[in-house]
């Protein structure tokens, strides 16, 4: 084993290092001047070969090689000199890599381009109230009138609701085909009087997600990816392109050093809570998995750097970093005592104490349920990755 | 960057799972544990070390293959898989223990032996299983005192003993020691009380001498590789019944309710490797944070094997309350594993004291 990214990658880190110093030096730029002095210095850093590398030059991006060590040395470095990545979203992270892998070449065109400047912000359109887990039960109807479609019914749980102005969505447009045949994957502009969009507040007391009401909205009969019926499958295209990094464990990693950090601003018994033996006993029980997760993490991107299959590991992330989170949450609200008893100011808002755990205590919640529920997370586990055989309800023979 | 197994590491680990598995299979090992049985099984043994595995981490020069301790973790892990009987942990440690000595002497007299199998080595750490707890006295080049629970002490021939403040010193078996065979719950791993009486021994480290915490580290590391095979197993054994246990008319696999609960025994499983792997990769590059590493991987992978046997009994319903059905076995060496050198509570314990906090 080697953790080591070889003298190649260090010779590629160096080059980013002496790029982000001579071109990301916004320190005195604020507002529009700002805005404009990072958009131009994303499209530096694509021309450089650093951004949106699984993008095609002719559509906005720098068409690199798959090589997931450069891609997690420029995430590193512009993480560490605080310069802007790709405008991320669900445009990038999902309906480019769909409209590359099952678009025509002129939705590529259309759509792509404006996605990577941030023109276009996408909402994802596939839960429905009722759907749940079995999202292929989607209602929303489309129907082709002329040579638009038009479409009524409703989606929900849409992340980055606010600022969309365009919506990937599953779309019933074969009532008759069976469940799953039935549905395209449709596009739509969301500046339109038959679309109404609402926040949804959430239990955290904030409202990141909203629901989207049709009303005869419509979009142009060539805005459907792939063929009539077969948006259930474009909707499984998945990011391929330097997929694995190791963000999650740090996201994981941050969250368990602030843990650490609150134990030792706390008190217990007139002493700093870290003192306390059983204190101790229940952080190191946590980081154990917090470090399964983080050498978890390391074991998926040198695999992928090996061009080799994830396997049984691949499937457990996911899982693994919800319920690691919520031991964190936990134990944060067992350390701020009666802080939990009051209710956090919003983020980013001055006087934030203990209380501002809150915000994670009760967020961790989402990741149980979002992008596939820990009850879904255990049955791919059991019959992807341990050969369990199928619930007879969910397609098992 | 590598942080998988490479396919010499593959080979390597199901060349000692297939050689255990042929030497000591499912008959041979439920005689092992009936009640009466040895604390060796030479069958197994010379298997073992026909694959070379007494010297994979012992120099060249010695007659090893000079491989380092992530090898003999790897190679561990399938001893766990397979419940190997005997001192073998012990014994690869104690070879360890005279490779980073300095005695050349002792060196030249013992590692050959050890790396051939020939010669069979254990500990007898004593105290509570920390260098800072040990014991037995060694004054004048004699031993006095007890060590509670030495894993195949019958068979050994050389006893690396723990002794007081910390040190290691190697004595023959013979003259001056008394074993007494305990009735232990691990059949597989059989111990005895040993009683040193002026038994000759020679100093292999002094009192707090550095490699002194490096051995019991490695010793750490590798517990936790025979937890984490013995854990899979555990696993692998619950999820082939699963497949081929039919209850109301289907295998009990499909059943969400179990599904989910071997899913959860999964998650506890195959996350700890890359945890055992960085243990070992620290040890052997000698990173700043090895010693925590070791603690934190032992404390967490001891618990985990714990659990999962014990969710892997109820997994089964009746036959895995059975003696005979497989599954005691691991069940019984999951809990010799998270007491062996000390409890995970202590070893968490360690680790926030090393972190500082």
């Amino acid at each position: 084993m080697d953790l080591s990214y070889g003298k190649e990658a260090e010779a590629f880190r160096a080059n980013v290092r002496d790029f982000l110093a001579q071109r990301w030096r916004p320190a005195s730029l604020r507002g529009s001047e700002l805005k404009s002095y990072i958009r131009d210095f994303r499209r530096d850093a694509t021309d450089e070969g650093y951004l949106y590398r699984g993008v095609p030059r002719r559509f906005g991006g720098s068409e690199q090689p798959v090589d997931v060590v450069c891609a997690q040395v420029i995430r590193e470095e512009f993480g560490r000199a605080r310069a802007p990545m790709e405008i991320y979203g669900n445009g990038m992270s999902m309906l480019v890599p769909t409209l590359l892998d099952r678009g025509t070449e002129e939705q590529r065109e259309r759509f792509i381009r404006p996605t990577i400047a941030g023109d276009y912000v996408w909402g994802q359109g596939y839960s429905e109230p009722g759907t749940g887990s079995d999202l292929a039960s989607v209602h929303t109807r489309g129907e082709l009138v002329g040579d638009e479609w038009v479409i009524n019914g409703q989606k929900i749980w849409t992340s980055d609701g606010a600022r969309a102005t365009h919506m990937f969505a599953l779309i019933r447009t074969e009532p008759d085909a069976g469940k799953h045949d039935g549905i395209s994957y449709l596009l739509l502009d969301l500046d339109q009087p038959g679309v109404t969009r609402r926040p949804i507040r959430q239990i955290t007391g904030g409202a990141d997600f909203y629901e989207f009401f049709f009303e005869d909205a419509r979009a142009p009969a060539d805005w459907i990816v792939g063929a009539r019926g077969e948006g259930w499958a474009v909707s499984r295209t998945t990011l391929k392109h330097e997929r694995a990094s190791i963000g999650s464990a740090e996201t994981l990693g941050r969250q368990f050093r602030k843990l650490v950090e609150l134990a030792r601003e706390v008190e217990r018994n007139g002493r700093p809570a870290i003192e306390d033996p059983q204190v101790r006993q229940a952080l190191t029980r946590i980081e154990g998995w917090v470090l399964s997760h983080r050498y978890s993490s390391y074991r998926l991107f040198s695999l992928a750097a090996a061009d080799e299959e994830p396997g049984l590991i691949g499937l457990m992330m996911k899982l693994l970093l919800t319920e690691t989170g919520h031991d964190i949450a936990l134990a944060a609200q067992e350390l701020i005592g009666d802080h939990a008893l009051v209710e956090p100011a919003g983020a980013g808002t001055q006087d934030r104490g203990p209380e501002k755990w809150l915000d994670l205590i009760m967020g961790t919640l989402g990741n149980s349920i979002a992008g596939g529920t820990t009850n879904i997370q255990r049955n791919i586990i059991g019959e992807r990755g341990l050969g369990l055989p199928r619930d007879l309800a969910m397609g098992g023979q | 960057m590598q942080f998988h197994l490479s396919e010499e590491q593959a080979a390597i680990q199901e060349a000692v799972r297939g050689t255990l598995e042929d030497s000591f299979g499912a008959e041979r090992r439920q005689r092992h544990v009936d009640d009466g049985g040895p604390d060796f099984d030479a069958e197994s043994w010379n298997g073992m070390m026909a694959l070379g595995l007494g010297g994979l981490i012992l120099p060249e020069a010695a007659g090893g293959s000079g491989l380092g301790l992530l090898d003999l973790a790897l190679s561990v892990e399938m001893l766990g898989y397979g419940a190997a009987p005997g001192p073998l942990v012990p014994h690869l440690l104690t070879g360890l223990a005279l490779s980073l000595s300095d005695d050349a002497a002792l060196k030249g007299r013992w590692l050959g032996a050890l790396a051939s199998g020939e010669t069979v080595a254990t500990l007898a750490l004593g105290g509570g299983w920390l260098p800072e707890s040990w014991d037995v006295t060694l004054t004048g080049g004699a031993l006095t005192g007890r060590v509670g629970h030495v894993v195949g002490a019958s068979a050994a021939r050389l006893l690396l003993v723990g002794t007081a403040g910390g040190g290691l010193a190697l004595a023959e078996s013979g003259e001056g020691m008394a074993i007494a065979p305990l009735d232990s719950s691990d059949r597989t791993r059989r111990a005895a009380a040993v009683t040193f009486d002026g038994a000759k021994a020679t100093q292999v480290f002094a009192p707090g001498h550095p490699r002194v915490a490096r051995l019991f580290d490695a010793a750490l590391i590798l517990s936790a590789a025979e937890a984490l095979g013995g854990a899979q197993r555990s696993l692998d054994i619950s999820v082939d019944y699963a497949r081929e246990r039919e209850q109301f008319g289907q295998p009990i696999g499909r059943f969400q309710a179990l599904k989910h609960q071997l899913a959860t025994m999964a998650l506890e499983v195959e996350p700890a490797r890359a945890l055992l792997w960085y243990a070992g990769y620290a040890w052997d590059s000698d990173q700043p944070d090895a010693r925590r590493a070791a603690a934190l991987a032992k404390a967490h992978i001891a618990d985990r094997f714990v659990s999962v046997a014990r969710a892997a009994v109820a997994a089964h319903g009746g036959i895995g309350y059975t003696w005979e059905y497989p599954l005691s076995i691991w069940l019984r060496r999951s809990l010799a594993d998270r007491a062996t050198y000390g409890a995970p509570s202590v070893h968490r314990a360690r680790a926030a004291d090393l972190a500082a906090w």
